[in-house]
């Protein structure tokens, strides 16, 4: 006996039973001919009603938003002390994150990632705080060398803070005094794992305050 | 001006004792003098003016505990070659006289000076803190401050 796999009726025979497919249809009747979002918007869609089960695609979006995120981490150039000549090195043509659709960006507000690249004193704190409530969520933060991510060789300084993760919630730690470019990369990759798997948006939990 | 002439004017005007900071050796860049707190404008103005010391180096302080502050500055005679030392021991107190009236760079010294160590100087323009925050609490480069000592909300 020969076995067939079910072709796929596109578009199904009762779509006409679905509202929201009522008002898709509705809506492109009434959009003129030969528009250029429309007509971008029925090849999308005509793409993904040929695939398999595509006329009822919802829950993938999240995995393509995903891969929207991760491909595109925009770092804000915001460098505190010696690690901050890493991060340039990482940015710079020799080790070029660019080619994982990072562009560094002068503004928090259009940035995704804050890179915290030195030692944080109490006195920068706030304004590290600062910045990164002005970036726009959802954003990450990686923490880059012994300096903030425990205070390193300063830690029992009267003047430092004993981790950024004290100030903001902090995705990835990267260690070494300084990291090197190769292990700003890897951190960075790590993070494009971690955001691949992003499903909320929102600000994270704040930190809890820790005492010695 | 040599080391010579710079001792017996300093022993003359003041009664100081000029020592090198090795004894063994004396060199015209080392020169140490230790006076009273209340000569201490007056010593520096004529080092100033007398001894040609118009380069003002630096200004700063010692915690030797129990025995109280001392407040060491350098000023440096750049054409003879000549460096000193001053030195001047605060006894229980923190006050000391400032030298803003004779260099202009004393201004933001003793604001650092006073800043960590808590040391005020009498006739300052602008004694505010100068590196920490406005609203810290105590002087950290005291021996008594702990290391410890908590500055919320970051520690």
């Amino acid at each position: 006996m020969e076995i067939t796999p079910p072709t796929p009726k596109v578009p199904p025979e009762n779509w006409e039973e679905f509202p929201d497919l009522r008002e898709w249809a509705k809506y492109h009747q009434e959009r003129p001919s030969g528009d250029k979002v429309s007509n971008a918007f029925e090849g999308l869609a005509e793409a993904i009603h040929q695939m398999p089960g595509g006329w009822i695609m919802v829950t993938s979006t999240e995995k393509i938003f995903n891969w929207a995120r991760k491909s595109s981490i925009w770092p804000l150039t915001f460098g505190l002390a010696c690690c901050a000549i890493e991060m340039m090195a990482t940015f710079a043509s020799r080790f070029d994150v660019e080619r994982f659709g990072m562009v560094t960006w002068a503004s928090p507000r259009h940035s995704d990632l804050m890179i915290v690249s030195g030692t944080v004193t109490i006195k920068m704190a706030p304004m590290l705080k600062r910045i990164y409530d002005q970036m726009p969520d959802p954003k990450w933060v990686i923490s880059m060398g012994s300096c903030a991510n425990s205070g390193g060789p300063f830690r029992h300084g009267y003047h430092v803070v004993k981790g950024v993760d004290r100030v903001v919630a902090v995705d990835v730690y990267v260690p070494g005094c300084p990291p090197t470019p190769e292990s700003l990369m890897f951190g960075i990759l790590k993070l494009q794992e971690q955001v691949a798997e992003f499903q909320k948006t929102g600000q994270r939990q704040v930190p809890a305050l820790v005492s010695d | 001006m040599t080391v010579e002439e710079a001792t017996q004017l300093l022993q003359a005007e003041f009664g100081l004792t000029v020592t090198g900071e090795d004894p063994k050796r004396v060199d015209p860049l080392h020169l140490v003098a230790t006076g009273p707190n209340e000569q201490w404008v007056e010593v520096a103005r004529f080092v100033k003016e007398r001894l040609g010391c118009r380069y003002f180096v630096h200004l700063t302080a010692v915690d030797w505990k129990a025995d109280g502050f001392e407040v060491v500055c350098r000023l440096e005679n750049l054409e003879a070659g000549l460096g000193l030392t001053l030195k001047t021991r605060l006894g229980t107190g923190t006050s000391c006289p400032s030298l803003t009236g004779l260099f202009r760079g004393a201004d933001w010294m003793e604001r650092e000076c006073y800043d960590l160590f808590g040391i005020r100087f009498e006739g300052h323009p602008d004694l505010r803190r100068i590196l920490l925050d406005q609203d810290w609490q105590g002087f950290p480069l005291r021996k008594d401050y702990a290391v410890d000592t908590a500055h919320e909300p970051y520690r």
